[in-house]
This record gives structure tokens, sequence and C-alpha cells, in this order.
């Protein structure tokens, strides 16, 4: 009884948002809508496949792929410590609780709050930011994402690493091994294969998201396309889409790969 | 005394008391076992023991000194001095077993030999003698999800010989291990324990394993000690007794009759 009162409940809450919304599949199916969608679409094709366009995308996908790697690069370097330090596993003080306990809640609580702030402010507004610092180009999508993802990885990381099995690690602080060392040799090798997923579906997140970034001038194909659509050509539109495509399917394929090996 | 317990109790979050007012002293060299019905306490005693849990009232003392009013640092280095066999090996399913052997070290290594030692085992010989021990050295590079429950069990007790820990405390270790091999492995415990007169705390679930290898033997029941004698003094009555709550039978290894030689007598432990 308690579960479907739960289910009738988020069935109330999620009606208004519907509303606030304006959601409404009937409008896709309006004589307008569909005239204007279809002239939208029939400007996709043929694909653009000159030459001289291909070679231009290829030096922006190169771009996209650089700085979603170099930004989800930066956001592990920042994750990694801040998960460590926020994960309750790894507490040594927690144990019993000893020594120092109220200062590790403490210290782990701001910790935990940066990481928040991090991640609460969307990539786009930190790349709008950073191009005003460094400038129209790349770097500005690798700081914005590095940071941004930074939050997210941080939180996700300690969350794997406290959904699997805590016990080995445990074990190995209460017999006086270090905060470190019980990281490595408890929990790396159960949430290893988790966390290189995670990490490699970020990094696909991030191939997404340098685009969007491209759009506020912070470089790769999202630039080339916003010039593509300003200059109302589909047809390179479709090309750049289609890219995106095998840019996924080529994370998917980078992913079950690490899988495999860590498994 | 090298373990003195004084009035101590343990009460959980949930308000569940699993020991009370309990206390008792365990000397140097001595090797008990604490036998009792599931829920008796034991394993909440053992995790006293192993300062994985702070009494909530009463005093401890352990090799020497309260772990509670021990600075980070000293609590480290005295959890470093105690060995914990778990009834499940803690161990990563992934980690190769020599890595999961000198894992026993972690407290005593600085964090650049840890962190090494990934990398390159920093002591091949050391990891491979005790395996040597526990009779499964040709397992030393493989994978612990490769091995069997009660190759696994071995391999968690060649840590804690590894480690060479001054306390020496097992949670029931051989509770999902065949007879034979469940008294080789209590048999390699209280070898190491003699010989180098460190002290052995083990909960057993087979009370034949505990009369036949302990020289003192402690009842549990309620999170209360029943009777701490030698094994010579533990008439049948009282082991019925302890085990009322639970079954009309006194638990042992495959529910073989209790030894008794000659009649009325009880065999006298190993190494006593």
């Amino acid at each position: 009884m308690p579960r479907l009162a739960l289910v009738v409940f988020l069935l109330v809450l999620l009606w208004p948002g519907f509303r606030l919304t304006e959601f409404d599949p009937a409008v896709l199916f309006e004589a307008h809508s569909r005239e204007t969608m279809g002239k939208f679409v029939s400007t996709f094709f043929p694909l653009e496949t000159s030459a001289e366009f291909l070679r231009l995308v290829a030096r922006s996908t190169l771009e996209t792929l650089a700085i979603a790697t170099a930004g989800t690069a930066l956001a592990l370097l920042l994750a990694a410590p801040f998960a460590l330090m926020i994960t309750r596993t790894l507490s040594i003080s927690r144990i019993g609780p000893g020594p120092g306990y109220v200062l590790g809640r403490a210290l782990r609580l701001p910790v935990r709050f940066a990481l928040m702030f991090l991640r609460s402010i969307p990539e786009i507004v930190w790349a709008l930011l950073f191009v005003r610092a460094v400038g129209l180009g790349p770097a500005a999508g690798v700081l914005a994402i590095g940071i941004t993802y930074g939050g997210m990885l941080g939180k996700v990381y300690s969350e794997i690493l406290e959904s699997n099995d805590t016990r080995p690690a445990a074990a190995l602080l209460e017999t006086g091994s270090g905060r470190m060392a019980a990281f490595f040799y408890g929990m790396w090798p159960v949430a290893l294969p988790e966390l290189v997923s995670y990490t490699v579906y970020r990094w696909e997140c991030a191939v997404r998201a340098s685009v969007i970034m491209g759009f506020v001038g912070a470089g790769g194909l999202g630039q080339q396309m916003e010039l593509s659509l300003r200059m109302l050509s589909g047809g390179e539109v479709s090309t750049i889409l289609l890219v995106f495509l095998l840019l996924v399917v080529l994370a998917d394929a980078v992913s079950a790969f690490l899988r495999k090996v860590t498994a | 005394m090298s373990i003195m317990l004084e009035r101590v109790s343990l009460e959980y979050p949930n308000g569940f008391r699993a020991i009370r007012e309990v206390s008792c002293g365990i000397g140097r060299g001595e090797r008990v076992a604490i036998i009792g019905p599931s829920g008796a306490g034991k394993t909440t005693l053992l995790r006293l023991l192993a300062t994985a849990l702070r009494p909530t009232t009463g005093s401890l003392n352990l090799l020497g000194a309260d772990p509670w009013r021990l600075d980070r640092a000293g609590l480290r280095r005295l959890r470093s001095c105690i060995g914990m066999v778990h009834q499940v090996p803690p161990i990563p399913p992934r980690q190769r077993v020599v890595t999961a052997v000198l894992a026993g070290r972690l407290g005593q290594w600085p964090v650049w030999k840890s962190l090494a030692s990934l990398i390159y085992p920093a002591d091949i010989r050391g990891a491979g003698q005790m395996l040597a021990r526990m009779e499964i050295a040709d397992k030393l590079f493989e994978r612990c999800d490769r091995l069997s429950g009660g190759q696994l069990q071995r391999v968690g007790v060649a840590r804690v010989l590894y480690q060479q820990p001054d306390l020496i405390l097992t949670d029931e270790p051989v509770s999902a291990v065949d007879p034979a091999l469940s008294d080789r492995i209590i048999g390699e415990l209280n070898r190491e324990a003699v010989a180098r007169g460190v002290m052995l705390v083990a909960s057993l679930h087979a009370v034949d394993l505990a009369l036949h290898w302990f020289p003192r033997i402690i009842g549990v029941r309620g999170g209360e000690i029943v009777f701490d004698l030698p094994p010579v003094r533990i008439s049948d009555a009282m082991l019925r007794e302890l085990y009322a709550s639970e079954s009309a039978q006194v638990p042992t290894q495959d529910n073989r009759p209790l030894e008794t030689v000659p009649p009325g007598v009880r065999r006298r432990p190993m190494y006593s």
C-alpha cells in the first residue's frame, strides 16, 4: 500500500512538470509544424563531402577529441583526491569512533560542498567565463570541462567506492593500514571496472559538451557547426552530425575494450 | 596481562546490547577459544578486541594500552599488531594472491613501499613461505577469484601469518571449510602462536575443534561469559546447557559425537 501511494504521489508530482513545460506531443503533428520541420530536415541532404570541408571537419574533430580528453584528464586529477577525502569507508577515525572523528567530519563537509559548487554551475557558463579569461579557443573548453566534470567525477567516484564491497578496505584499516594503502589494496581492485566505465562515459559526455561549448567560441566541432548553421548549409550540418555518431560509436568501443581489459 | 576487559559492555546503535559487563583477562602467549550459540556475542567480542568497535561502557586494555586513549598514530600502531582472520576472507576477487598476502604488512610499511609493491611485489619470498605453510604455494600468482573457498580462506590466514601480529584473532575461520582442512588451519594458527609466544583468540562454531586445540575455553551466551575453563573441566552437561537455546545437540564438525578419552575426561589439548 505505501508503494502504491508513492507511485500515485510521483505521478501527481510529474503532471505539473508537463504542464509547466508546455509539453504537448500533438503540436509536433500539426500541419504547420510538419512543414517547417520537413523543410529544415530536407536541407540536410545531400551531405557536404567536398575535400576542403572534410579537411576542416577532420581538424575540428581532432580538436573536439583533444578538448574532451584533456578536459576529462583534468577532471580526473581534480576528482581523485576529493573522492578519497569524502569516501566514508576510508575514514580511519570513523572506526570506533576514534581520535579526530569530529575534525574529520568537519573537514569532509566543505570538500563535499566544493564538489557541489563545481558541478552546480553548467559547463557552458564556465566556458563563457573562461572564453573571457583565456580568449576564444579550445583552452576555455578544456578548463570548463575539467572543472564541471571534476565535481561530478568526485561525487560519483566516491559513490561507486561506497556501493561496492567495502569490507576489504575496512579490514585493512582495522589492521593499521593507512588510507592510501587501504584504497589501493582494498577498493581499487574491487571498483576499477566501474570507475573506468564511468570515466569513459563521462568522456563521451565531454565530447558532446565540447560541441555545445563550441557554440560560444570554445573551439572544436561545435564552432564549425555553429558556422554551418548560421550559413544555413544543412549538408554541412548533417556531415558533422554523422561525425558525432561516429564519435559516440568510438566511445562505446573504447568503453567495451577497457571493461574487458580491467575485468 | 596483555588483554584486560573490565565490565565491558557494547550496545549497538539500534539499542541491542551485544556484550553485557564482561570482565576477563588473557595473558601473554595464551590461546583461547570462544564458543557459544549464534548471536551470543562472539563476533562482537572479537571486534572489540580488534579495536573495530569501541566499548559503550567499561575499560579495555590491549597489549599494554587503552586503545581509545591513544592518539591517531598510536592507535594505528596498535592495530598493526593485531591480526584478524575473518569468517569470509575480505579479499578483492580480482587481486593476486601474492598481493593479498603482502597486504598483511600495510600497517607496518611506509606508503611508498605499499604502493611500489603493487607494481612489483615487495617480498615474493615472504609471501611464498606463508602460502607454503598453508600448502598453497603454487597459487602465488593466481587471481583470488580463481581459488576455491577453502583456498581463499588459507590466503586469508597466510596474510595474518605474514603480518606477524602480537594478537591473532579469528572469527569462525573454518565454518565454511571441510573438517580435514579446518584442523590444518586451526593447527597452523596454534603452531604460530606457540612458536612466537603470541596470543590467539578464536571464536569457533565446532566445539570439538575448540576442545582439541585450545587450553582455555570461554563459553559465551547472551553477551555474557558463562564459563571460562580448561577443556578437561568442561562437562557435557555444561556444553548442552550453553547451546540449549539453539539445538538439542552441541555443534561439532560433521555432527560427530564428542570424544571422551578416558571416559569422563576429555583429551588434553595440543601444545598445552
